[in-house]
This record gives C-alpha cells, structure tokens and sequence, in this order.
C-alpha cells in the first residue's frame, strides 16, 4: 500500500473513543486508570485474535473452537505456575518472569501442537465448505472444553499473580496495576513481532501475498497449505499465550472462559474485517477500553456496549474498518 | 387431502413414512400408552423439541446459515409467558400477552441482526447472532427481578391445564382426564400446525428461492431474487415459530430458567438434532427430535451405570460420567458431520433412489 494513502480514520477512532468518554467519567485519573487498563486488555485480546483474522484471510476458514486455545493456554499455566511456587512466591519482578516465561513458552507449545491435531482431523476435511466449517469447529470448541474439563475438573481454578506483578504504580494520581503495564508490554512486543514477520520477512511476504491472492502465491509454486499450517499453528499458540495471559488478568481460569472470550474475538474481528490485521488491532482496542469504560459507568451493559459499538461501526463501514478487498 | 396437508412433500421413503407415522402415532396417544409422570415429560418435550428444530431447520438446512441465537428466540417465547403470569397471575390472557409481546421482541431482534450482518456475508451472521446471543443470556440472569435470575420463575398456568382439575369423574382406559392431558394435547396440536405451516413455507416458491439462495448465492442474486431479503425473512420466520416452541416449553413446564432454555447445551442439541435428523427436510427434525430426546432422556441413566461399572479404571470413568454427556455429544455431532451429513432421512431416501 502506498503510504500516503493510508486510510487513518479507523485510527483515529480509538483516541476518538478515549477523549469521548472524557467528559462522563470526570476525574482525569481514574480517566488514565481505565484507559490504560482498556488498552492492556486490548492488547491481551489483540494476541488472541491476530492468529484467528489470519487463518480467516488466508485460507477462508473461520475456526469458531479458537477459544479452546485460549483455555488450554490458561489450563497450562496453572500447572506450570503451580509447580514453581519458589518462583512466583518471590517478590523479585525478575524471578517471577523465570516462572511466567516458561508458563507462557509451555502453554503456547501446547497449544501449538493441538493446533496442529485440531487443523488435521477438524478442519483440514470441511476445507471450502463455510457451513460444515462452522458446525465442525464448534463441535471441535465442546469437545475440547470438555477434555479440558475431564484433565483440570470443572471447577474455576484460582491462577494468582506471582508477588513481583501485584501491586499499583501511581503517576500522580492515577493508579495503575503493574501487570497492566506487563500486558501493554507483552502486547507491544507480540505486534512488533507481528509487523516484522509480516512485513520484513519472505514467510511474511508469501502470507500477505497468499490473503490478497491465493491462487496467484500458488500458481507461482508456494506450497500455500503449508503456509497455512504454519498460520495456524502460530495463531493457536499465540491464542495459548493470550490465554496466559487473559488467566493472570482474571487471576483466575474456568474451562468455559474460552467461550466467553471468543464472543468478545468475533466482536474485534467483524469490528476490524474479517482476515485484516490491523482491523483486528484496533477493534480489539475499541473493545478493550469500551468494556472497560462501561464496566466503569454502566457494570451491567458492559457486553452490550460492545455489541452497540460493532453496530456502529458496521452503519459506517459494513465489512469492518479495514475490509479485504476480495 | 393428504396431498394438501403435507403441501405435496410426501416422505419418498417408504421407512421414512412408516417411522413418521408410528411417531405420530405414538406421541397422539402417548397419555395412553405409555402411563407415567416421566414418560409423558419425554413426550412433550419431544413435541417442544420439534417445532424448535424444524425452526432451526428452516434455517440452517433451507437457506444454509447458521444462526447461533435459536436458543436466544426459545428463551424469549418460554420467558415471555414466565414473566407475564408471574407477573398478572395465571390466565388465558397472561399467556396470550406473553406470546404476542416474545413474538414482537423476536420479530425486530431477528430482523435488526439478520440486517445487520447478512448484508455482508452469511458468515457474520453466525459470529453475530453468537455474540448477540451470549449478551442476551448474560441480561437474563443480571435482570434477575424479572427474569428471576439463575433460579428462573416458577409459575402457575390457568386451572383449565393444571393438573388438579378433572374434566371427568370416570378415568378412560386407566388415565385420568385431568387437566395435564388438555395441556398435553393443546402442545400436540400446536405441534402438529406449526410443523405443517412450515413444511408448506419451505414447499412455497418462497422456500424454493431459499433453496436456490442455499445452493448458489450468486446465481440466485443474478437471477433477480434479493438474497438479503430472502435471508433475513427466513431467519425472522426461524425466530418466530422459535419463540413458539419457547412458549410452548413454559406452559408445559410450568417454570422456566435459564438452562431449560436459553443455555448452549441446548443449542447444541438442536444443532445436532438437525445433522442427525437430515438437513433440509422437515421430516428430519421430527424424526430427529423424537429418536434423540428419547435417547437423551434414557442414554444419561446408561452413562451413569457404565461410570459405575469401570469405577476401577478412574480415567475412563471420569470420560463416562454423566457429566461428561457434552463430550460425547460433541463427538457425535462432528462424526455425523463428516460421515453422515444428510442424516437419517436423507440416507432413507438415498436407500430408495439406489434399490
């Protein structure tokens, strides 16, 4: 795309959105506090969604089971952080990481490889055919959420944050939870990653090339099945990580939280257009700071207000802020 | 006059006609045969379950999207009668505001989400009505001065379908004629209408072009047929007669809460009725509906016993225990998805057309 002429009024809407809700909450620190708790979430949930939008623009398959990822990744975590209570009981920020790093790098090898089962016996046979893909991933989400259930047992378990990422920083008067700013780092990190891969690379050459065009990658010998294998065993691995991370956020796991927030994923997706990366950045931003804004005003409607913002913006662009054009 | 009465879709199987009559059958005379508080529930629950899943089959088999909301329009049929005669007191006039207030509450839902994301793709529907429908159970149990919350609503219907009121001294063939049994058949008829207005809308020119949208969207659009509107009536339709079934749920229940209707298990059910029963053929749903809600009512007491049997082999009981019943469910339905996607009616008529 040519650089002068980015499309920048979706990105505008997010600090469009952050100065709106200005004036109803008043006081500007608890304004800072909301927006950088709404930020951090949405970066949490901008990792889960990456790997779904990009399964989606490359091969045309929507996985409604991505949620399991994210509580398999969660599930994980909790034994691992159970096994290295030395670690996570220290009150040391860099001790804890040597507890949380591995959680994160097992719970996305984990689901990593079950991303890969779940590609070859789910949804590998439905390949072309929206309607069975849909009834077959969702078949694959309960099965899943039930095993997950058979391993850890129904039951919510607690995942508390190790010593060292407890606490609130204050900036003036605006506090901020210290994992927050752990989880806008990670995100940062996980997005620049992203970019680079995707615009740096040649696998990142070949995966753009492969959602805009994917008859053309092919015809030029690239072996696109593979790419999207790859795809989506990233995609799932990283839905692990942000399924760590979304556990540590909650403090706490349920194997129906994979449910739960693929609701808010589809929300950032169709927010964003369906397959576009950067769509998926900034609805899940949008839905961040909208859950957090009313979680704060309104508690009740905090779901509601992010089905009303999807509405809102499928008035002014019905295919997402930054549809493909296919 | 049969000809008429099944809008000319006759069951083009001869098994498929023998089971569809010994169902009818069966559930027409189900007080009398089969005597008993439990099996009488199965029967109208059955009778539910088919209006439900021949709304959802409207849907996914006829026109080829899937909603994941269906449960969302039952919940509001069963809610709105819980809420109106909880909150007038039982009547005829609790239950008919009730309905009239669900079906319009189910009216501009369906047709606000089915304009919303069908004028983009079909796939969105499905994420939409998903997210839409989590909202929505999510407000029924924070709306719990009204709805009830988790606990849901018991309440009490007119005397005429309670089961204290006997209509005769003398009891026919061993059953009393209570109050029950009006009730009971008041579901079958209602049952039997629907499931006949519905086999003539998908016999009707208008469910052609829904078929036509089904196997080729583009083609059917280039004919002339605007396929938005064609979709989103057909899914405010699926919403309607869903509300019904909800509707018809609350009165023989006499209770509704939030996992009799609107929870995803039963979504999934329904999902799986329809695969198994046959996509896209009416008489799947209530072949379906009658041989999985028997099964279902039966199956999770065998689940139960083979726990019990392998109590030795710890991990194996924990897959068999009754709790586990969405697990196996789950591998049901992806299997039938794969092997066995025209389901029971579709293979029937297969077996006709082959020999």
């Amino acid at each position: 795309m040519n650089k002068f002429d980015f499309d920048w009024k979706p990105v505008a809407l997010v600090p469009v959105l952050a100065l709106l809700v200005f004036p109803f909450i008043g006081s500007p620190s608890t304004w800072v506090t909301l927006t950088v708790a709404g930020l951090a979430m949405g970066m949490i949930i901008f990792i889960i969604a990456s790997g779904l939008t990009l399964v989606f623009g490359l091969m045309d398959v929507l996985n409604f089971g991505h949620g399991v990822f994210i509580a398999l990744g969660a599930f994980v975590a909790t034994s691992v952080l159970g096994a290295m209570g030395d670690y996570t009981g220290s009150s040391s920020l860099w001790v804890n990481m040597m507890a949380v790093l591995p959680a994160m790098v097992v719970a996305m090898l984990v689901a990593g490889a079950v991303g890969l089962a779940f590609e070859r016996f789910i949804v590998r046979p439905v390949y072309g055919n929206h309607l069975k893909q849909i009834l077959i991933t969702m078949g694959g989400m309960i099965i899943g959420e039930e095993l997950i259930k058979v391993i850890w047992g129904p039951l919510q378990i607690p995942l508390p944050l190790p010593e060292g990422m407890r606490g609130t920083i204050f900036f003036g008067d605006a506090g901020i939870e210290k994992y927050r700013l752990i989880a806008v780092v990670v995100g940062l990190l996980v997005f620049g990653a992203l970019l680079w891969v995707l615009t740096r690379t040649k696998i990142g050459l070949l995966i753009r090339a492969g959602v805009q065009d994917r008859e053309m990658v092919e015809s030029l010998g690239y072996r696109i099945k593979m790419l999207f294998i790859g795809v989506f065993v990233v995609g799932s691995a990283l839905a692990g990580l942000g399924g760590v991370m979304w556990g540590l956020y909650q403090q706490s796991v349920v194997p129906q939280m994979g449910a739960q927030v693929n609701v808010l994923i589809f929300i950032v997706l169709i927010i964003g257009g369906l397959g576009s990366t950067s769509g998926a950045l900034i609805g899940a931003l949008l839905v961040g700071l909208m859950a957090n804004y009313t979680g704060f005003l309104v508690p009740k409607a905090a779901l509601f207000s992010n089905i009303a913002l999807m509405m809102a913006i499928l008035l002014w662009r019905p295919q997402g802020v930054y549809a493909l054009s296919k | 006059m049969l000809t008429r009465l099944l809008s000319n879709d006759f069951p083009r199987s001869r098994i498929l006609a023998v089971l569809l009559v010994v169902l009818l059958f069966a559930l027409a005379f189900a007080p009398f045969l089969f005597p008993g508080v439990k099996a009488l529930n199965v029967a109208a629950k059955i009778l539910v379950f088919i209006v439900l899943v021949a709304s959802f089959d409207l849907l996914l088999g006829y026109t080829g999207i899937v909603s994941f909301a269906q449960t969302m329009f039952f919940g509001i049929g069963a809610y709105g009668i819980a809420i109106a005669s909880t909150g007038m007191g039982p009547g005829w006039t609790a239950i008919a505001v009730g309905l009239v207030v669900s079906l319009a509450l189910s009216f501009v839902l369906a047709l606000a989400v089915g304009l919303f994301s069908l004028r983009v793709r079909a796939i969105f529907f499905s994420m939409i009505t998903l997210a839409v429908a989590a909202a929505f159970q999510t407000l029924a149990s924070q709306l719990s001065d009204i709805t009830g919350g988790e606990d849901g609503l018991t309440f009490k219907m007119p005397e005429v379908l309670s089961p204290g009121f006997q209509w005769a001294q003398e009891p026919l063939f061993g059953v009393s004629l209570d109050g029950r049994l009006l009730c009971y058949y008041l579901l079958f008829v209602v049952t039997l209408v629907a499931l006949l207005a519905m086999l003539r809308i998908v016999n009707s020119p208008f469910g052609r072009v829904l078929q036509a949208i089904r196997e080729n969207e583009f083609r059917a659009e280039a004919i002339g047929y605007p396929v938005v509107v064609y979709r989103t009536t057909s899914s405010v339709l699926s919403a309607l007669f869903a509300t019904v079934a909800g509707a018809l749920l609350a009165i023989w229940l006499r209770y509704n809460g939030p996992d009799t209707s609107l929870s995803f298990e039963v979504m999934l059910d329904v999902l799986l009725i329809v695969v198994i029963g046959g996509m896209g053929t009416i008489y799947g749903a209530a072949v379906g509906a009658g041989i999985f809600v028997f099964a279902q009512s039966y199956l999770q007491d065998l689940l139960k016993l083979a726990s019990e049997a392998t109590g030795s082999l710890p991990w194996l009981s924990a897959l068999l225990s009754p709790d586990r019943w969405l697990l196996w469910l789950g591998l049901l339905f992806v299997l039938s998805v794969y092997y066995f996607p025209t389901g029971v009616v579709g293979r029937l008529r297969a077996l006709r057309a082959g020999g």
